[in-house]
């Protein structure tokens, strides 16, 4: 989750995990902002393997340390990349390579660290990383996953094709002949997609390009309130566990102030065939 | 200019900018860099062109608030909007003249750490990690890392290299292949540090306006050594400081805290 690094976070999708109660999950990602954060002060995560887990625009993550230095609310395996090579670990599995050699990471501890990286012959071998399930959130989708995502990608792509499969959420549910009028923007392959969720506004407070701002305040007001587990347990209740749902949630939000109002739009292609 | 007259992160901003020589792709990370850029391609590196990590080059910042590189106005307007293995891609090729790093430690050759203070296994403390980090020390042509002056972070030796410097001095990177040249300078709240060419340990550049080489000294964890012409760090420029302004109007990065 997370994989366009600070954009496009699925939210919604990461607090539904925390509602539904999972347990023992294995986060994948590079950044993800505050999600992570969330998700493991939920209690919801054994292993994280990222690239930077904290709040991008506050700092530290107050649960990733509780749980990596004093096991709460439960213990954390941490298993360290950069993002170059998460992206690599990503590719090595999408491609169904054992591993993919590289030079980044040499002489940095986190190849001592990390089992998934193994010096050797002068380069740093990145062991392919397979998610499950890979989830990702769209500007607009049709009902089979033909998603179309714009603006930086980060390592969505390989994220998307090394899973064994992939919830599409997106902020526009559209027919098929839209999406399919621009099938090189169309994201990942339809036999990869499992689900597709309509969640409009799903990213905030993340921003998502052409429709949401990113909300500083509320990453603030996290970091603020997330310094000790009972100010994260009063956060989890008011914007987690007790909203009913995504709307109900949404309602708690200032989304006017939010919405992207300025109309970019690119020119249109010709796909014309004969 | 009255001293008063800027905040030590704006100063930063501004030898961060100084850093930046026109024409060059520079690799921006997050925080005062993103103004760092800004500040220098509006002045002197008008040829300037940032890549980011998560999958943007651009020329022109975007003129107003950023509060991370994927905040839709750095996307609108960009050079090119990809993949991050593509940015990453160019920065292997050695196409990326100059990227910036943040850390919490760095020592005397410009190792950082960001990511266990105390062992691993239980660190005491566990920060949020590489990020791109150790992908720009280790592969762009020059770095430059930004950080508070304080003992606790600038130490003899880190405990955890996150993002490799010189190693253990020079020649260091060359033995164990890594491909870039390493840290140029760390431009702290009190000082700017820089390194020999070549690699070796850092040695103290200038000291900013009203600093005494004393002092950041005192406040440095190993025993600085001292240029022989060491200089004081120019002031802000009345132009530098209200590009600076223009991009953080309220100061998220440069008056807070």
């Amino acid at each position: 989750m997370g994989t366009a690094l600070e954009p496009a976070i699925p939210f919604a999708a990461g607090h539904e995990l925390i509602r539904q109660g999972r347990r023992d999950l294995t986060l994948v990602g590079p950044i993800s902002d505050s999600l992570f954060d969330q998700l493991i002060g939920a209690g919801c995560v054994r292993r994280v393997c990222a690239a930077w887990v904290g709040n991008v625009s506050e700092g530290l993550g107050h649960c990733y340390r509780r749980a990596a230095e004093r096991g709460e609310p439960r213990p954390l395996e941490v298993r360290d990349h950069s993002n170059f090579s998460i992206s690599l670990a990503l590719w090595a599995a999408a491609w169904g390579s054992p591993y993919v050699p590289t030079s980044t990471l040499l002489g940095s501890d986190i190849v001592t660290t990390n089992p998934d990286l193994v010096l050797a012959d002068g380069a740093v071998l990145v062991r392919p990383v397979q998610p499950d399930v890979t989830i990702l959130h769209a500007q607009r989708s049709d009902a089979d996953g033909h998603a179309h995502l714009w603006g930086p990608l980060g390592i969505t792509e390989e994220a998307g094709l090394a899973a064994r499969r992939v919830i599409v959420c997106c902020e526009e549910l559209v027919d098929a002949d839209v999406v399919l009028s621009d099938p090189n923007r169309i994201l990942l392959p339809e036999t990869k997609v499992a689900a597709v969720v309509h969640e409009p506004g799903g990213t905030h407070p993340a921003p998502l390009q052409g429709h949401w701002r990113r909300d500083h305040s509320a990453y603030r007001d996290y970091a603020a309130r997330s310094r000790t587990p009972e100010g994260f347990g009063a956060w989890l209740e008011e914007w987690v566990l007790g909203p009913a749902d995504r709307r109900a949630y949404l309602a708690r939000v200032d989304t006017e102030a939010l919405r992207v109002r300025r109309r970019l739009l690119s020119a249109p292609v010709d796909y014309g065939d004969e | 200019m009255s001293e008063a007259a800027y905040t030590p992160q704006e100063l930063m901003v501004a030898a961060a900018a100084r850093e930046i020589r026109d024409g060059e792709l520079v690799f921006v990370g997050m925080r005062l860099p993103i103004l760092a850029y800004g500040v220098a391609q509006s002045t002197h590196a008008p040829r300037a062109r940032a890549l980011y990590e998560l999958g943007l080059m651009r020329e022109r910042p975007p003129s107003g608030f950023l509060g991370t590189m994927g905040d839709p106005p750095n996307v609108a307007g960009a050079l090119w909007a990809t993949r991050m293995s593509n940015v990453m891609a160019l920065m292997a090729q050695g196409e990326v003249d100059l990227g910036f790093i943040g850390g919490a430690e760095v020592d005397r050759f410009g190792n950082l750490n960001t990511s266990y203070i105390g062992d691993p296994r239980r660190p005491t403390t566990k920060l949020p990690g590489s990020g791109g980090g150790a992908d720009i020390a280790i592969l762009s042509r020059r770095w430059v890392t930004l950080m508070s002056h304080e003992p606790r972070r600038l130490v003899e030796r880190v405990a955890y290299v996150t993002s490799p410097g010189h190693g253990d001095g020079p020649g260091w990177r060359q033995r164990h292949g890594l491909a870039g040249g390493g840290p140029a300078a760390i431009v702290t709240t009190l000082a700017v540090l820089r390194f020999p060419p070549g690699g070796g340990e850092a040695y103290l550049a200038s000291v900013h306006p009203g600093r005494s080489v004393a002092e950041v000294r005192s406040l440095t964890g190993w025993d600085l050594q001292v240029a022989a012409g060491v200089a004081e760090t120019p002031p802000p420029t009345a132009e530098e400081l209200a590009h600076v302004r223009r991009l953080d109007p309220e100061g998220f990065w440069t008056r807070r805290r």
